[in-house]
């Protein structure tokens, strides 16, 4: 088919607008000049200036990203290895618990983790604070990147890796220089996964944090409950602005490591 | 060995010690004693007196209570619904922008995808805070209205049911979309253009061909939105209005305002026992996908 019936014409651009309407709206809002945010009162960055100028949400936004670098790279660590247990791992006892524990986080519902963890941290005596997010941050976003990470190691060819062996490397030297190269893009992705997830979450956040340690999204959901607000128009937009700028960088690169990738294999095939 | 055993050993005692124990605590205060269990609450297990003294001391009052206000089964029957309803309502947006995706011409379905996983990326709260501005009563959608003429007085959208449906569906199109897309990507023309050589309609062979073979689809993405909503927090407390019944609020406002930590712990403690009947159901479904494609 060249040309798409007008069918799909109008359903794909009634539903993109239905997805990106609201995202445009808010944005535009954010350069209003007047606090009614649903008025247009002329252009003005002031409420990019006043957010600056909010210490609440800077230190909400320093503590937030601190957690989600944190929380993030040690999920992947250790949800890289889960994945390489699972899937390279053989028979262990208990086996069928683990892979259980990697999958049961997430479909758990947010307010049920939340809670359970809150209760675990009050149980054992653990000060509730920047610690205590990023545990339980790693514990659900580990769950994410194993199987990310996983659905790469299940199509890669497990030969590559006992050549390497045969050839006379260690098992950790031909992880860190077979399989690790070829699973990198699955665990970068993981990682920024892991990231997001821990920068978006309130719920979790929420249960697990103390008054020393107030996240973003636990400063933006306390705001946003008395009504909209300009500031939190800005701050969104920069958000919005940032992962926006994020995604496409990190698929272009990806597009350009599978070229570079397919054509490093097809020459590999030649030689 | 020893290296082996260190790989399997970190991430099973983290995933124990923060996913196992914790929910068996949750198991434990839900079943503790209420009386001793005011915040905070007694931790009720001794290892002195053992598993004996243990079990002779739980009781199901919690439970019972449960049962008895009538505020927790409405909660958990409107989520149901709730859920229920918007998974269909994003079946119904859903379904149209996947078969589009996927009979576009092929270089721009990249393009496509990615537009859909975008706001996914985007920050949850954020996408929720922007029907806010949208759906008040001064807000676009009522000025929109207005100033064609279809309504002479605002509509009252937010903090009612529908500003819920809308956000959900909003929020979670992607999980419906993706699932689909990839169904339906995969489906071979050909069989279509067959059932239409035999002489079916273009509706005939999509209810007949396209609708069964997107099937696994179909239901994969209704699991992906269903399954995290009925315990969705976000959506109705801030859309959402005070007749806006949703467990994951009540579990909410019994922690954080009640302070009642029994009655939050058996309430996710059955809120988990309604969940484990589509999550296995889900489960099933993508095992007899993948044993399909090998």
């Amino acid at each position: 088919m060249t040309r798409m019936s007008w069918f799909n014409a109008v359903s794909l651009t009634l539903g993109f607008a239905f997805l990106y309407i609201p995202m445009v709206i808010l944005v535009i809002f954010s350069f209003n000049e007047s606090k009614l945010v649903t008025v247009w009162a002329g252009f003005s960055t002031k409420w990019y200036g006043e957010l600056l100028q909010n210490e609440a949400f800077l230190n909400a936004a320093w503590v937030t990203v601190k957690v989600a670098v944190m929380s993030s790279t040690i999920a992947t660590v250790l949800g890289t290895m889960a994945a390489y247990v699972l899937v390279r791992g053989g028979r262990f006892m208990g086996r069928t618990l683990f892979s259980g524990m990697i999958y049961a986080p997430l479909v758990m519902p947010e307010v049920i983790t939340g809670l359970s963890l809150l209760l675990l941290f009050i149980g054992i005596g653990l000060d509730r604070g920047v610690m205590t997010i990023v545990l339980a941050h790693t514990t659900f976003s580990m769950c994410y990147v194993s199987v990310v990470v996983s659905s790469r190691l299940v199509t890669f060819d497990k030969s590559l890796e006992e050549a390497a062996l045969d050839l006379g490397c260690s098992p950790s030297e031909a992880f860190r220089l077979v399989t690790l190269p070829i699973i990198a893009p699955a665990v970068i992705s993981g990682w920024l996964l892991a990231f997001t997830l821990s920068l978006d979450d309130l719920v979790i956040a929420s249960f697990t944090s103390g008054p020393s340690a107030t996240t973003l999204p636990i400063k933006i959901f306390s705001a946003v409950r008395l009504g909209v607000s300009p500031e939190i128009n800005a701050l969104s937009t920069l958000m919005i602005a940032i992962v926006t700028v994020g995604v496409i960088t990190a698929s272009l690169v990806t597009k350009r490591q599978m070229v570079r990738q397919k054509r490093d294999e097809q020459a590999a095939a030649r030689t | 060995m020893m290296r082996r055993f260190f790989l399997i050993s970190v991430p099973y005692l983290w995933l124990l010690a923060l996913f196992l124990v914790p929910f068996v605590i949750v198991l434990k205060i839900s079943l503790s004693d209420v009386a001793l269990a005011r915040p905070p609450y007694m931790p009720q297990f001794d290892w002195a007196t053992g598993i004996g003294a243990f079990l002779s001391e739980l009781d199901f009052e919690n439970f019972t209570w449960l049962t008895e206000d009538d505020l927790y089964w409405k909660a958990y029957l409107s989520s149901l619904k709730i859920a229920l309803i918007s998974t269909f309502f994003t079946l119904l947006v859903g379904y149209p922008m996947a078969y589009g995706m996927a009979r576009a011409p092929q270089e721009w379905r990249p393009t496509l995808m990615m537009l859909v996983i975008l706001p996914f990326w985007t920050s949850f709260l954020i996408r929720v805070y922007a029907w806010m501005g949208i759906l008040s009563n001064e807000g676009f959608l009522n000025q929109f209205l207005l100033w064609t003429g279809v309504i002479s007085e605002p509509l009252t959208i937010l903090n009612t049911n529908s500003a819920v449906y809308i956000g959900i569906v909003y929020t979670y199109l992607p999980f419906m979309i993706l699932p689909i897309y990839s169904a339906l990507e995969r489906l071979d023309g050909s069989l279509i253009e067959a059932a239409e050589d035999l002489g079916c309609s273009r509706l005939t062979a999509f209810w007949l061909v396209t609708i069964p073979l997107s099937r696994p689809g179909i239901i994969a993405g209704s699991f992906l939105v269903f399954i995290p909503v009925l315990g969705e927090f976000v959506i109705p407390s801030l859309l959402g209005g005070s007749s806006t019944l949703m467990i994951g609020k009540v579990l909410w406002e019994e922690f954080f305002s009640n302070r009642d930590w029994p009655v939050a712990s058996a309430v996710a403690v059955v809120l988990l026992l309604i969940l484990v009947i589509p999550i296995v159901l889900f489960q099933r479904n993508q095992q007899k996908q993948q044993e399909a494609e090998q």
